[in-house]
């Protein structure tokens, strides 16, 4: 018993350090990839090719004065920027990252809870996310803020039933809810799920990236109209957890599209952990090249897109994805 | 029912969207805009009045740092302005190279608003391809008259020193490779669905409001009115180039993007008809007492030193009169109103200056909108603080 704690518990540390240092360099990784495709160099003075600077943000991060406005609602003021940020590293605890393998002599699996319905933990964990950004908007006293308070909850409701609907299809194909099943199917490039679900993949990237608030369906942020939007009265340490839960966000939604349409850690020669890291980082990759290209949604736009493009595709996917399994399930999928 | 009141915005003068020191006070319900007023004065710096109390060649330098991304259009409408009033008829290269300069920097003006409005808009790159673009505009004017932002190079009766000796082969550099970059912009955003929805049928205004609104430039053959004083009341001869008047139809932002796009590819053009057809000769007019002999002459003939001499000190005297001498400016029409009274600094000057007009609008573009479109209006009206406060 004992030993399972102990196991579990290594697990995690190593998982959220992992993944705190992810954030920090998948600023950096944004800051470099984005001044090459702008003609900069980007950060290159704290260490080699400006390898420290994550480490240079977070300290002067935490040594700044933590300013809280007067007329602040301080209870969910002070929450909000936690909750923004906590289920963001909660998604890792059943995305699988490594198959199984012996480490001293134990039996060690490469996830850290195997939940049966490890999918539905990740959506209903990822939804939270937003009312971070609802509180901090809200409580934080500032009209601009209050804007980008009700920017997201705008974007949230006209998001989440398509963000939920997209993945239906995989779930109907795989009939699993278990994200260790669901890798454990993509075997080999061949299986992988983006194959058969090319239409989910779309729906699924495209609510992701508003999901997360990035460019370009930044609204709750949008820097040239609500100036800082939600977190435009945060500072210090608050603000750098909205930051690490933005990151993060990210970094579990990649994670997630890496485990339902790109066959998770499966992949040849290299360690299974690479693999995962790799895929991942090519889903970080594309968001930066986004917000690099696109310029910004519009509110009411947005929310047009949300009900009246990718809401139908959504259902109409799911519509084509049930009747092709419920007719061609046996020749295809071996009954 | 409970009350139901409107939220009152504060957007500026500290604000990343507001170009400057613009300040607009925005009545929201929810995120519609009910009502909008612009407010502007601060950053007022006297310019007029600084211009009255100096010496007519002193004056210029003032001009840069009204429109401080179109130096050499002020320089130009000043100039005029003072030639005119005291009839000095300069030598026909300077006004091939003034047209040539003031073309560059229409091109100048227009890729830094390309640039900020679509920064604006949320799309972060296009700032920095076009500012790299406008540092080889930036690398001329440096070339020229040694300075990159506020030039002061074109002076009354000429030019402050001559053309460069590479100057064309610089301009020609451009030339060749403006159209390509400017495709690659279009490449981003012109098909762009997300940016055509976010400029399409925005900050609109009709073509019979946009003329009682009195506005020029851009903004009004964005609507579709076919007026540029460049061919209505051609001056420094540009009666001399052949070049179009890009028109648009509905008079909305992405339509003033299309127009000033295309002024671009036009200006590319006059400048290059201006460099085929430069004249050799002068680049000074030969105006004893009022324009500055040639140095050469200074260092060797007795007159010309006096000249010189009396010139830097006390200047030179300009007849009783008033004059005015508009320009097709990047941003529409600048005007320079000089009255002269016979003594050596103008008793009055006034300059209309196109962005103070044309941001007075601002109003009837955004109201109606949402506050992203407050953002996209300012954008597309392309106003620079220094010269809407003067």
């Amino acid at each position: 018993m004992l030993e399972v704690i102990l196991i579990s518990s290594i697990k995690v540390i190593v998982v959220v350090v992992v993944l705190l240092t992810g954030c920090a360099y998948a600023t950096y990784m944004e800051r470099k990839v984005l001044a090459f495709m702008q003609n900069r160099i980007g950060p290159n003075y704290a260490g080699p090719y400006g390898l420290l600077q994550p480490i240079a943000d977070a300290v002067k991060l935490i040594f700044k004065e933590d300013v809280v406005p007067d007329n602040v609602e301080r209870l969910t003021y002070t929450l909000a920027p936690m909750i923004s940020f906590v289920p963001a590293m909660l998604t890792f605890a059943v995305v699988p990252f490594s198959s199984n393998f012996t480490l001293f002599g134990y039996e060690i699996t490469g996830v850290i809870s195997d939940l049966n319905i490890g999918i539905l933990f990740v959506f209903a964990i990822t939804s939270l996310g937003v009312y971070g950004i609802l509180l901090g908007g809200w409580s934080a006293g500032s009209k601009y803020s209050l804007l980008g308070g009700l920017r997201a909850s705008a974007q949230m409701i006209s998001y989440e039933l398509s963000y939920g609907l997209s993945i239906v299809g995989v779930i109907i194909i795989a009939n699993t809810l278990s994200m260790v099943e669901l890798v454990e199917q993509q075997s080999s490039i061949g299986s992988w799920f983006i194959w058969k679900q090319p239409l989910g993949f779309l729906l699924y990237i495209t609510c992701a990236v508003a999901e997360t608030n990035r460019s370009p369906f930044d609204l709750p942020e949008a820097e040239s109209e609500l100036v800082g939007g939600y977190h435009t009265e945060y500072s210090s340490m608050r603000f750098a957890q909205f930051f690490i839960g933005e990151y993060g966000n990210m970094l579990a939604v990649s994670a997630v599209a890496t485990t339902l349409f790109f066959g998770g850690w499966q992949g040849p020669l290299l360690p299974p952990v690479i693999w995962f890291l790799i895929k991942v980082f090519c889903f970080m990759f594309f968001y930066i090249w986004l917000r690099a290209t696109l310029p910004r949604f519009r509110y009411d736009q947005l929310m047009n897109f949300g009900w009246k493009v990718l809401f139908p595709l959504a259902l109409f996917n799911t519509l084509l994805t049930g009747l092709w399994v419920l007719w061609l399930g046996d020749v295809l999928f071996g009954g | 029912m409970a009350e139901h009141k409107n939220i009152t915005l504060n957007m500026g003068p500290q604000h990343p969207a507001t170009h400057g020191v613009l300040r607009v006070e925005l009545e929201l319900e929810g995120e519609t805009v009910v009502k909008a007023r612009p407010v502007i004065g601060y950053l007022h710096t006297g310019i007029e009045k600084t211009m009255e109390s100096k010496l007519y060649y002193k004056a210029l330098p003032a001009t840069d740092r009204m429109d401080y991304l179109a130096p050499m259009s002020n320089n130009l409408g000043y100039c005029l302005a003072v030639e005119k009033l005291m009839e000095i008829e300069v030598p026909e290269k300077v006004k091939w190279a003034r047209a040539c300069l003031a073309e560059l920097t229409r091109i100048n003006s227009h890729l830094v608003w390309l640039g900020t409005h679509v920064l604006d808009l949320g799309a972060l790159s296009p700032v920095l391809y076009t500012f790299r673009e406008r540092e080889m505009i930036l690398d001329i004017y440096e070339a020229c008259g040694g300075q990159r932002m506020m030039t002061s190079y074109i002076r009354i009766g000429g030019l402050s020193h001559d053309l460069p000796v590479d100057f064309d082969k610089k301009v020609r550099h451009i030339i060749d490779v403006l159209p390509e970059k400017i495709l690659e912009y279009e490449t981003l955003l012109t098909e762009n669905q997300i940016f055509i929805n976010r400029t399409k049928n925005v900050a609109v205004i009709s073509a019979e409001d946009a003329v009682n609104w009195s506005l020029s430039g851009p903004m009004l053959r964005g609507s579709g009115v076919k007026h540029d004083i460049r061919k209505a009341n051609p001056y420094s001869g540009y009666e001399n180039f052949d070049f179009e008047i890009p028109v648009g139809e509905n008079g909305d932002a992405y339509d003033r993007y299309k127009v000033r796009l295309e002024e671009m590819r036009q200006s590319l053009r006059i400048a290059r008809q201006a460099l085929d057809g430069m004249p050799e000769g002068p680049y000074r007019a030969h105006v004893p007492g009022v324009v500055l002999p040639p140095k050469e002459d200074v260092l060797h003939k007795m007159e010309s030193m006096i000249f010189h001499f009396k010139i830097i000190t006390e200047g030179f005297k300009a007849p009783c009169g008033a004059v005015y001498q508009a320009i097709e400016a990047p941003k529409g029409e600048l005007g320079f109103y000089i009255a002269g009274d016979g003594t050596n600094h103008p008793r009055r000057v006034r300059v209309r200056p196109p962005s103070f007009v044309n941001i007075a609008c601002l109003p009837a573009l955004c109201e109606g909108g949402l506050v992203a479109d407050v953002v996209c209006a300012i954008g597309s009206v392309d106003i620079v603080l220094g010269e809407v406060d003067r």
